[in-house]
């Protein structure tokens, strides 16, 4: 096991919201009857059901309600023991799924500010992303402006399943605001299952499903990169969020090939896909999909061709690792440091930079 | 992947090392081609209605290629035709210069991703007695796939015991997109004549099942139908492994083609990792499934891997196995590989004879 170091950003933590009612102190009237007169249900996604394994650490899951619902259980479970400064609150609330987008923009304003209210404004260490009603580009540009004035949010979040791959230029409004206020793109695994949950069609079991995202994860790289949402909006960042990341070398070597062979289609695309990965890409650490010896994993950084591409994560309260061995055996403390302090820092300018206390807004 | 313009003069320059070419698409002039091996209901059928695929256009592909017909612009026959169509010609510009021992034959646009069953399967049929009549038959280094209705396993596997024992076939052909991920049931009865054939599965990239080629839809560019096919590859792949074919029909070998190899390690990693924590729900399989991998899945090699560093590709290669990869080309595709050029010096004389034929002779039982 890898000792992490004090200081460090956790960049995927996922404080649950315990049921759409909770949502309702933040909903107007008309959205509060709404819920209530119709008896809608909890939005909970099947990208993450609540009773499966993978969704929270056996020793992380409390008695009653849901893993990840409770502040002190984060606090003294994912902050604590890695001695993190700052962590990042990404809430996976099944609204993407909703189809109004009236009602997902409701939704999303109301998870946003439970979010501030819950957690942000009572453990000075949190911080959050603003979840947007995909559903509308209007709306979420209005909401980014909206949460954006609050300097507590540090990132926008979106699912790396949805209605259109990422890349395509309808969601650049999006982007653009995202920039302006240095917010990266959160893209985290799980589907709106508007699509089938794979590119082959819907499979059998929930492990297809969760298998599939890091094959999601690949596709939306290729769209944002060939689209050439970094050529318009060069300093913009996405952050991969439980994505895996062993898969990216080869990922790149097959892209980079078909560049070189049908760049004349792409022609925006002026910088080779490695080079526009390092600007602008970045990757939560956890899962990692390597096995547990660390000559493969060494190896694997090596053909990463980059120490700056990681953001430490321990992806509470989903099971990723046992006991405190979230970071895997054999990184250098050079690279501890990168992944756990310098690299979030630099990805996440909101943060004010290593070591610097950021006041609450 | 080269895009040719190679005159084929220089074509007169024997290879010295034999190869196996395991990805080569002889493709027809036109439909006619297949009328003498279709019931004249299907000729009227086709000029009436054409071909009715998952797919929204009548000629072509929905994403339109670097190059017509996907191929070197250098392959087109002197005789006429498109490329791929002229066996003398193929001969000429690639199986007899680069010295192709063995070369399997993967017929393309040939029915399978049909939507009417009866057409797809009689398609089938023909295209495979045409490989006979018009290749296998006439040069005998070349060897077909079964070609089969893939979304109806019953006339698959009656296509497939009815060509079993048939030495013009080397392998069944199936498409990595499909109506559901072929790992479903309703592929199983595929899964067990080719089994009982003694034949292997060729998953090869491509096909049209109706689904997106990514889990959000329809993506803009070629480039993204390119390499997208690898993503489309990994995910049929799980299924396999998840649904448990490999365990329900123990001797069945599968060669993915034409969709990479890199990326196998870090799948295989994944699913391992995932099956630990997730194996309550899929029972049926019993071992890590990186080990069904291990043990049943061949990988072709068009369009290599091409790390900026030989090192990383060794490594990889190093992971799944050098016995597990087989040489292709994809004659006469534009994103063609050159044998020569394909793999980097600092191979081992024994890892590069297996690489390029010996693999394939011990997989296919070609001697």
């Amino acid at each position: 096991m890898t000792s992490p170091i004090a200081g460090g950003v956790d960049c995927d933590l996922h404080p649950a919201l315990p049921h759409l009612t909770s949502l309702l102190p933040y909903l107007n009237d008309y959205w509060r009857d709404q819920v209530t007169t119709r008896g809608m249900t909890d939005l909970e996604s099947q990208s993450y059901p609540p009773n499966s394994p993978i969704s929270a650490r056996p020793d992380w899951r409390p008695a009653k309600g849901k893993p990840g619902a409770n502040l002190h259980d984060l606090t003294t479970q994912a902050l604590d023991p890695f001695g993190t400064s700052i962590g990042i609150c990404n809430p996976l609330y099944g609204l993407q799924m909703v189809f109004s987008e009236d009602m997902a923009d409701a939704f999303c304003r109301a998870l946003n500010d439970w979010l501030v209210k819950e957690w942000l404004d009572k453990d000075a260490r949190l911080r959050g992303s603003i979840v947007i009603p995909v559903q509308s580009v209007e709306k979420s540009v209005a909401e980014i402006e909206r949460c954006a004035r609050d300097s507590r949010f540090v990132q926008v979040l979106m699912l790396v399943m949805g209605d259109m791959p990422l890349g395509k230029r309808a969601y650049w409004p999006i982007y653009a605001a995202a920039e302006r206020h240095g917010l990266p793109i959160g893209v985290h695994a799980g589907s709106n299952y508007h699509n089938p949950p794979s590119s082959v069609g819907w499979g059998s079991y929930h492990i297809e499903d969760y298998v599939a995202q890091a094959q999601a994860f690949q596709t939306q790289l290729t769209s944002l990169i060939v689209e050439g949402v970094f050529a318009k909006y060069p300093r913009l960042k996405m952050v991969m969020l439980e994505s895996g990341f062993t898969w990216l070398p080869s990922y790149v070597w097959r892209l980079h090939k078909f560049w070189r062979g049908v760049r004349m289609e792409t022609p925006w695309v002026d910088r080779a896909p490695m080079e526009i990965v390092r600007s602008n890409i970045r990757f939560s650490l956890q899962p990692v999909d390597a096995p547990p010896d660390p000559g493969t994993l060494n190896r694997l950084f090596d053909h990463m061709q980059s120490d700056e591409l990681l953001l430490f994560s321990t992806d509470y309260p989903h099971w990723q690792f046992d006991g405190n061995a979230v970071l895997p055996d054999g990184l250098s403390p050079e690279l501890v440091r990168k992944i756990m302090i310098d690299n979030p820092y630099a990805t996440y300018t909101r943060l004010g930079g290593a070591g610097s206390k950021e006041s609450a807004a | 992947m080269n895009v040719q313009f190679r005159s084929s003069a220089d074509a007169s320059v024997v290879a010295k090392t034999a190869i196996a070419d395991c990805d080569i698409h002889p493709a027809r002039r036109s439909m006619k081609d297949l009328y003498p091996y279709l019931a004249k209901r299907w000729h009227d059928h086709l000029e009436t209605y054409g071909g009715h695929a998952y797919q929204g256009m009548m000629v072509g592909p929905p994403y339109p290629k670097a190059q017509p017909n996907a191929s070197r612009r250098d392959a087109y026959p002197p005789e006429g035709g498109v490329q791929g169509s002229s066996l003398s010609f193929m001969q000429q510009q690639h199986l007899d210069p680069n010295n192709v021992a063995l070369g399997v034959l993967n017929p393309l646009n040939t029915g399978q991703g049909l939507r009417n069953q009866e057409l797809s399967a009689a398609l089938a049929t023909a295209i495979n007695d045409w490989q006979i009549a018009e290749w296998t038959s006439k040069d005998s280094r070349l060897k077909g796939s079964v070609v089969v209705a893939n979304e109806d396993g019953e006339a698959s596997a009656a296509e497939i015991r009815k060509r079993a024992g048939d030495k013009n076939f080397v392998q069944v052909l199936l498409l990595s997109r499909n109506v559901e991920p072929l790992g479903q049931r309703r592929y199983w009865p595929i899964y067990e004549a080719a089994q009982e054939a003694g034949l292997p599965i060729g998953v090869h990239a491509f096909g049209f099942g109706g689904n997106p080629i990514t889990a959000s839809g329809w993506p803009s560019y070629y480039i993204e139908e390119m390499v997208g096919h690898s993503q489309c590859q990994q995910t049929a792949l799980a299924s396999i492994v998840l649904e448990g074919v490999l365990e329900r029909f123990p001797k069945l070998k599968m060669i993915m083609i034409e969709a990479g190899f890199g990326w196998a390690p870090s799948l295989a990693w994944r699913l391992d990792r995932v099956w630990q924590r997730l194996r309550s729900e899929v029972p049926h399989v019993r071992r890590p499934p990186s080990e069904y991998i291990k043990d049943h899945i061949w990988w072709t090699t068009q369009p290599m891997e091409d790390p900026e560093r030989r090192d990383h590709l060794f490594q990889t290669i190093d992971w799944i196995g050098w016995d597990k990869l087989l040489f292709a080309t994809d004659y006469p595709h534009w994103d063609y590989d050159e044998p020569s050029r394909v793999l980097p010096a600092g191979v081992s004389d024994a890892n590069r004879a297996a690489f390029y034929l010996g693999n394939a002779r011990e997989l296919y039982g070609i001697t």
